[in-house]
């Protein structure tokens, strides 16, 4: 076979388009302000959204409660956050990829696992366990180094000829991170199902975005990698939910990656061991609560006749107790398994790990 | 009636291409990925014709980004494919160390389990083939000291191709280094047939009574030379290859400390923290009353490999290593 003449690229021009408007379906007085998804938006689907954000906003404040009676170890918050999550998550197949980070416990939960998830944060593996066939991965710790990861398991989707898609979420600022770029570039390389689920609430612990860059937005990163970029209100659940459901079926069907910037904004502390008000007013953080992804979602369900105070209280009533009951179980846990630390190293422990485990085991003995 | 195994004489890289074209044929579910090893076949030809006879998606090259590569080869593994990942040299592995330690390495823990990492890291390491800087460093006690990641480094083409298949059958992370030094100056009969080397455990390539000899890789032809020097002086040497550091062969270590009283041991890689200590102190749990003498290391210094004008002043030497004979034995 004769070698292939090379074209060089590297003159031709590339005229980008770099507008990225913000895509909102409802507005924050929950008034419907795009037509288009009108047909898809019915009484049902909005319930369903309006129960898991209530959900996890109950979990999320059960949380830092229990954090604060010493019941919970450090605990990072997302309150505010919650649409971003639920309606990403409820846009995923079933068979789907979730690659999460530590702060997305309401799209894990979202999209399969349990609220034992909490235990994590008292120390336990038990609550990086997704039920059984769920692909959903341990929460990513060091930032954005999930992202490469999102790619690899999408490129092999596309190796299988499977239609398994992969969502991978992470903050503003993990795209001052390598691995941000190293993944969205892999993804876009090798057209990759994966969608990369920005999550932009303002804040990297104490440093506000605009000086975690100098780029007016996240989603403008989309253009170097020649891949679809998305911004959205993520505080508008059916913003996030359309934009994401369309994402992950351009990812099924062969179109390669999409980066989504949904804006959101974190009420609390980056952890329950930081104090926010020594780096921003805490006074305008709360003002945001004019734009809150729940009260928003009441707007639109009243304004529709979908459901009325009676209603959400009783969805309230029934979050709390699901979630009262998840706590009490969390709390009824047979303490944990020293075998756990030694017995999932490898497939089979090395004798080094078999003589640790037994050595230790041998002076427990000793000194009861 | 015996049956004759088919081999044949080949180098060491040979013997490495000739494990993975094994795998590719053995295992769908086998990559190969890295830097320009598609088309280009490695810059030191250890994937040559792979992506010709397997394909582009079976053998393909990826953008020059170590961590990048790492991290989706761990994403395909965590979804069912056999990654084998190749590292142009260890010295260049630094930017994947995070992707290693943070996923490839915890994942079945961090899961119990549930999610498993059934990758190959390739990388050549070592000096003495007069590289430019930064690419000739024996890093391998950067990941010997960290859990879940399994080393091994194999000193003949036999071992070369044993040890890579077994590599790729092993359901955890295994880095596989080579011997750069030695993908061309030395060649061997390998089977053509699959066959693998056991993962933990070392081999005695000489017997002898007098001093134990223990090394690895490129460092075997220098340990060798030596022990052929002491025999002169009529010093018998048992030469020790122990092919994996994680997990270290504690059996083959002991039972030759235990027979010779005496032990030299010999890296390339820089003395604190080195991969001697490890092996120092299995000798100390399993055989210190049998000691004769002070172990002795023979080992880089506690300087970065150097420019490669200075690397015959960095690297051990048959000299240094028979001196070190010669002190253990009339100790």
């Amino acid at each position: 076979m004769a070698a292939k003449v090379i074209s060089t690229p590297l003159l031709s021009e590339h005229k980008i388009n770099v507008h990225f408007p913000v895509q909102q379906v409802v507005n924050h007085q929950g008034q419907l302000v795009d037509p288009v998804y009108e047909s898809a938006i019915n009484e049902e689907l909005a319930q369903t959204f309006y129960r898991q954000l209530v959900r996890m906003r109950t979990l999320d404040r059960k949380a830092k409660s229990l954090q604060r009676q010493g019941r919970l170890g450090t605990y990072p918050p997302f309150e505010g956050q919650e649409a971003a999550q639920v309606g990403s998550a409820l846009a995923l197949e079933a068979d789907d990829w979730m690659f999460p980070t530590y702060r997305d416990h309401a799209a894990s939960i979202t999209f399969g696992k349990s609220y034992g998830i909490l235990s994590s944060w008292n120390g336990r593996v038990e609550g990086n366990l997704p039920p059984a066939g769920k692909k959903i991965l341990p929460p990513s710790v060091p930032i954005a180094t999930q992202l490469p990861l999102a790619a690899g398991a999408a490129m092999a989707a596309k190796f299988k000829g499977s239609s398994e898609a992969v969502i991978a979420y992470f903050g503003d600022g993990a795209t001052s991170e390598g691995d941000f770029h190293e993944g969205l570039n892999f993804a876009s390389v090798y057209q990759a199902p994966v969608v990369f689920f920005n999550q932009n609430n303002g804040y990297a612990i104490s440093l506000p975005i605009h000086k975690q860059m100098n780029s007016e937005t996240i989603v403008q990163k989309a253009v170097a990698y020649d891949i679809p970029g998305v911004r959205l209100d993520g505080n508008d659940i059916f913003a996030v939910y359309f934009q994401t459901k369309k994402a992950l079926e351009r990812a099924r069907n062969g179109g390669g990656p999409t980066l989504i910037e949904a804006i959101t904004w974190r009420y609390g502390a980056h952890t329950t061991a930081d104090d926010p008000s020594k780096y921003r007013d805490q006074q305008e953080s709360e003002e945001r609560r004019e734009y809150d992804p729940v009260t928003r979602l009441e707007h639109f369900i009243k304004r529709n006749g979908y459901g009325d105070d009676a209603w959400m209280d009783s969805v309230q009533i029934e979050a709390s107790e699901e979630i009262e009951e998840a706590v009490k179980e969390m709390e009824s846990m047979p303490p944990p398994d020293i075998n756990d630390m030694y017995d999932f190293i490898f497939a089979a422990p090395t004798w080094t790990i078999a003589e640790h485990k037994q050595q230790y085991l041998k002076h427990l003995q000793e000194e009861e | 009636m015996l049956t004759t195994v088919k081999s044949r004489q080949l180098t060491f890289i040979q013997a490495i291409t000739d494990g993975m074209r094994t795998m590719l044929k053995e295992r769908k579910e086998v990559v190969i990925l890295g830097e320009d090893v598609g088309r280009n076949g490695g810059v030191f030809r250890a994937t040559d014709g792979l992506q010709e006879e397997f394909g582009e998606k079976r053998v393909f090259d990826t953008p020059l980004s170590e961590s990048g590569l790492m991290g989706a080869s761990i994403g395909m593994a965590l979804n069912g494919l056999l990654p084998i990942a190749e590292i142009q040299f260890l010295g260049f592995i630094y930017p994947a160390y995070e992707q290693i330690m943070t996923h490839a390495t915890r994942m079945r823990y961090r899961s119990k389990g549930v999610f498993t990492v059934p990758l190959v890291i390739r990388a050549p390491y070592g000096a003495g083939v007069r590289a430019p800087e930064i690419h000739s460093d024996s890093a391998e006690a950067l990941f010997t000291h960290m859990p879940g990641i399994k080393v091994v480094c194999p000193s003949t083409p036999y071992d070369a191709k044993g040890l890579l298949i077994a590599a790729v059958e092993d359901p955890d992370p295994v880095l596989f280094l080579e011997p750069l030094h030695s993908y061309r100056s030395i060649r061997g009969d390998v089977p053509e047939e699959k066959y693998t080397v056991e993962i933990g455990k070392g081999q005695r390539v000489q017997e002898g009574e007098d001093v134990t000899l223990i090394a690895w890789g490129a460092m075997m032809p220098v340990v060798l030379k030596a022990a052929a020097e002491a025999a002169k002086a009529g010093i018998a040497c048992d030469v020790i290859d122990l092919r994996t550091l994680y997990p270290l062969d504690k059996d083959i270590i002991a039972e030759s400390v235990q027979k010779t009283g005496r032990c030299v041991i010999v890296h390339e890689a820089h003395a604190t923290g080195g991969l001697s200590n490890d092996i120092l102190s299995i000798i100390n749990d399993t055989s210190f009353l049998y000691m004769r003498a002070p172990i002795e290391r023979v080992t880089g210094a506690d300087v970065h490999v150097p420019f490669w004008a200075l690397e015959e002043h960095y690297l051990p030497t048959p000299s240094r290593v028979k001196a070190a004979i010669r002190k253990v034995v009339h100790f």
